[in-house]
């Protein structure tokens, strides 16, 4: 809230939560400050469904430097799976 | 000053005020034992919310002889762990404004009503809540002081404001109606010691009653105890600074 950055994505999947799993509504991927990283920004990345409370979250918070490794390697697993017609991923 | 000698007691509860729009708004009072008369400091909470800490910021106040009140400025949006609402907060860029400003004008009236109040009433807080309270004692008329803990985005460009965040608060300098102490830390990148230099220039061509302290070893958050940015040199002294203001400006 102090950067006000925050980008929002719907997003379909599950998450593990403290109350165990749960249907993934939204992803808030935010560059403000973390709540624990020792850092005074980071990317914060909460996978949450505001349908079930604010407690439905589960949170990373991350350096610009992972950020941008986990974002890449997100694009080369899909990518490598798509390439392949036998093991595409069809939503129910 | 405080003696060994001196008998010691207060009282830490959560009570209800009737906030922004006579919504009920969770907050956390904590006040010394006694008729008084006492002066009061309404906390404005940080963006990670209305947690632990800023129940020990409002302790520690109650400790020094204040009536001191943090209202829940996220209440209206969700309750459960104060880092799972200000998550949700985060998402939703903020709370508004003109929201905020009535909820800390409600807490500031609620104190001031008691009969243990001296009648002066000031307004504390640090990151958002520095810019909440900056905005506070330009925009209202219920404040006698103002302590402004690195204020983030006290200076907005045209591309940061939001239908919630509509106006830069350096743009109602002009307005600011009670002293002010701003503690800052030289490594924080927001604000940046430039918008620091901004901010405290305005305020002094605008002939306002200014206080600004500069920590060259600090940077944001340098109060946050529980968090590797604490810096303690610097945050025993800004405590000492803001103790001593107060003491000047409440009596």
């Amino acid at each position: 809230m102090c950067t006000m950055i925050c980008e929002k994505a719907d997003m379909e999947g599950s998450a593990k939560g403290r109350e165990g799993w749960f249907p993934l509504k939204n992803a808030n991927v935010s560059y403000d400050h973390p709540f624990n990283a020792p850092w005074e920004y980071a990317v914060n990345i909460d996978f949450v469904n505001e349908d079930r409370g604010v407690g439905a979250r589960v949170a990373v918070e991350l350096s610009p430097e992972s950020a941008k490794l986990l974002a890449d390697s997100i694009m080369k697993a899909l990518e490598r799976g798509e390439a392949d017609p036998q093991i595409q991923i069809s939503v129910l | 000053m405080y003696t060994t000698d001196q008998y010691e007691g207060m009282i830490a509860e959560t009570i209800t005020i009737s906030g922004t729009n006579g919504d009920a708004i969770n907050t956390y009072f904590a006040r010394p034992m006694g008729p008084g008369p006492f002066p009061a400091v309404v906390l404005a909470h940080h963006l990670p919310g209305w947690d632990e800490l800023y129940r020990e910021f409002t302790r520690r106040l109650a400790h020094h002889g204040y009536l001191a009140i943090s209202p829940d400025l996220y209440c209206r949006e969700a309750h459960g762990t104060p880092e799972d609402v200000a998550a949700a907060v985060r998402a939703d860029g903020g709370v508004s404004d003109d929201q905020v400003m009535g909820d800390l004008e409600a807490a500031a009236k609620y104190v001031r009503s008691l009969p243990s109040s001296n009648g002066k009433v000031a307004a504390f807080g640090t990151c958002s809540g520095g810019r909440h309270v900056f905005l506070a004692g330009c925009r209202l008329d219920c404040f006698d002081a103002i302590v402004e803990c690195w204020g983030g985005n006290v200076i907005m460009s045209d591309d940061q404001l939001t239908d919630k965040q509509p106006i830069s608060p350096n743009s109602y300098t002009q307005d600011l109606n009670v002293p002010l102490l701003g503690l800052f830390g030289d490594l924080d990148q927001s604000p940046t010691p430039e918008q620091v230099n901004q901010h405290e220039k305005e305020l002094e061509a605008a002939g306002k009653d200014i206080e600004f302290h500069r920590y060259p070893e600090a940077g944001h958050g340098f109060f946050y105890f529980d968090r590797p940015i604490y810096h303690q040199s610097s945050a025993v002294d800004g405590w000492d600074k803001m103790f001593n203001f107060l003491g000047k400006q409440l009596g």
